[in-house]
């Protein structure tokens, strides 16, 4: 990598996070939406222990919005961002410039970083602040891996999925459409318990969201006796994640469809 | 002698059974700024997008800038700015933003204010590039395309959906462009854009180039006349030379034997020669008007337009292509 493209790297992420910032719908979908959701979830279930030794409802929300957050931000704002940049020339016109493909791609993918950083400390926190929930300290490590995991499997998926869409204004429900009905049945939304029906969590186990809800869930619950060390769903996301990355390499347009 | 910027020979692209280029042969001097015309469907979009490197080709020669575009790398871009028929910079960018994440992507970029001083949109930098007319955000294509100080610019249709006043601040700011020394390859389907800013012309037609040279050029390929025209009240056809009297005729009159009453007309009869030695037929009529001690003050003499060269020669290219398939 050279100090060329580092610096080049370093200067599309800046404005690529400032396009995110000022864009109020993807700001909404990427920080907001999450939030929301953690505080309806809250409000509807409640905060109640889950055993008669803890721990509480909400730090199995937690997770699963991190994980949410994840998806959003790297699968369904950055499908949308390169299908709008696509369909209107954007990235036709970046090819026509000495700028690395993959600095440019890169930048959108450090954008997507910044905004799980971001959104797992925030979600964290306030899960703290608010709903008395905890970080396993000890998971720490193991978090940070899942969510560098979960990141770039989510923007290989996220890149992959931009040869579906076939236009900007079909992007967002399109990608939703995908996304929606798997955080039903991924411990996104509502945990998976002994009462789950098996082939809601067989269907989960398939996609690469319930992994990562899964693997985030272990930093939350201290009386966990799973290992720290979540490799068999990361094996599982990487899998998707190395599909995606090949469907990249061999299909990903620069240039417009219409 | 100029060196060439761009050299095309034989370029072929076929799709399929559908060849879209045909053989087009094309040269583009050093400092030149060449106009491509050519109806939809002829080949246009796809030969200057082989040249952009958008496009891989089936077969012949290409060279831009003295490489094949096909095969360069990042620093044969340094050298090219292109501006697209359509595309739309980020909206949630200022205009200097925008300008500076693309000075970025080259190694030696013009500084952005000089960039933004010189496409006019110095005293806008700082408003956001969604609140923009039509014709300022053109204005920012070609500032995109500007800021790698590019030795050749690609401008496909610059000036569409700009009314007359912006189209000829457009013209004024690309005509600019030669003091920089910049060679232009201008797509357009404007002919009062390419008579203005062209120093020559290819049009391009079925794949193939069908005529090349200056708007003189391509109508004398067209093989078409200049129109010369007087009052018939003034000098009238009898008192012309016998030469002359053979080759004039009343338009009116003409249309009228063609189709009745279409020719009736209010106005002064005028008389029409249409002639390719303008020089020796206006000067035969003006001797004429002397032997009868007339004067023609009504005299006009209307060279033939590169509409009706362009119009002509891709209608005969049209005709060709028909009686072929």
């Amino acid at each position: 990598m050279s100090s060329r493209g580092v610096r080049q790297l370093a200067k599309q992420t800046r404005f690529d996070l400032m396009l995110l910032w000022r864009n109020p719908l993807a700001s909404f979908f990427t920080v907001v939406l999450p939030l929301v959701f953690l505080f309806v979830l809250t409000a509807l279930f409640g905060n109640d222990l889950v055993t008669s030794v803890g721990p509480k409802l909400a730090s199995r929300f937690v997770p699963g919005i991190i994980a949410l957050s994840v998806v959003q931000a790297c699968f369904v704002n950055l499908a949308t961002v390169t299908v709008f940049r696509r369909e209107t020339g954007i990235l036709k016109r970046v090819r026509g410039t000495p700028i690395r493909p993959w600095v440019f791609m890169g930048a959108q993918v450090a954008t997507a970083y910044a905004a799980i950083a971001l959104m797992a400390v925030l979600t964290a926190m306030i899960g703290w602040a608010v709903y008395d929930v905890s970080l396993v300290w000890k998971t720490v490590p193991s978090l940070i891996a899942t969510l560098i995991i979960g990141g770039a499997v989510f923007c290989a998926l996220g890149l992959a999925f931009t040869n579906l869409v076939l236009n900007e204004t079909s992007g967002p429900p399109f990608l939703n459409l995908i996304v929606l009905p798997l955080y039903f049945v991924s411990d996104v939304y509502v945990p998976a318990t002994d009462d789950t029906p098996r082939a809601i969590t067989l269907i989960g186990d398939i996609f690469p969201i319930r992994h990562l809800a899964v693997a985030l869930q272990r930093g939350f619950d201290p009386l966990s006796n799973e290992s720290v060390w979540p490799a068999a769903n990361w094996l599982v996301m990487a899998a998707w994640g190395a599909a995606g990355a090949l469907i990249i390499t061999r299909w990903f347009r620069w240039t417009p469809r219409g | 002698m100029r060196a060439s910027a761009i050299e095309v020979t034989g370029l072929c692209k076929s799709y399929g059974a559908n060849q879209a280029v045909a053989g087009v042969d094309l040269q583009v001097k050093e400092g030149e700024i060449l106009a491509f015309l050519g109806p939809n469907g002829a080949g246009k979009t796809t030969t200057v997008e082989i040249l952009e490197s958008f496009r891989t080709r089936t077969a012949g020669e290409v060279s831009v800038l003295g490489q094949d575009p096909a095969t360069a790398g990042l620093d044969w871009r340094e050298r090219i700015g292109i501006v697209l028929q359509e595309s739309q910079p980020e909206a949630y960018l200022t205009i200097a933003e925008t300008v500076s994440m693309w000075a970025a992507y080259f190694a030696a970029p013009r500084p952005v204010p000089e960039v933004l001083e010189l496409v006019g949109l110095g005293e806008h930098r700082d408003q956001r590039v969604g609140r923009l007319s039509g014709g300022q955000r053109r204005r920012l294509d070609l500032a995109l395309a500007l800021v790698g100080n590019p030795e050749l610019l690609f401008l496909d249709e610059p000036t569409t959906g700009f009314d007359s006043t912006a189209r000829r601040e457009a013209w004024a700011m690309i005509d600019g462009l030669r003091s920089l020394g910049v060679t232009v390859l201008l797509t357009t389907h404007y002919m009062d854009e390419a008579r203005n800013l062209a120093d020559r012309i290819s049009v391009i037609a079925a794949g193939r180039i069908i005529a090349q040279g200056t708007a003189t050029d391509l109508a004398r390929a067209a093989s078409l006349r200049t129109r010369i025209s007087w009052s018939a009240h003034e000098l009238s056809s009898a008192e012309l030379p016998e030469g002359l009297r053979a080759a004039a005729f009343e338009p009116q009159k003409a249309a009228e034997r063609r189709e009745p009453g279409i020719g009736q007309s209010s106005g002064p009869a005028r008389l029409v020669i249409e002639t390719g030695e303008v020089t020796d037929t206006v000067g035969a009529l003006l001797e004429a008007a002397g032997r009868s001690g007339r004067k023609i003050e009504s005299l006009e003499v209307q060279p033939p337009t590169l509409e009706d060269a362009y119009l002509a020669l891709t209608g005969e290219a049209d005709r060709s292509e028909e009686s072929t398939a």
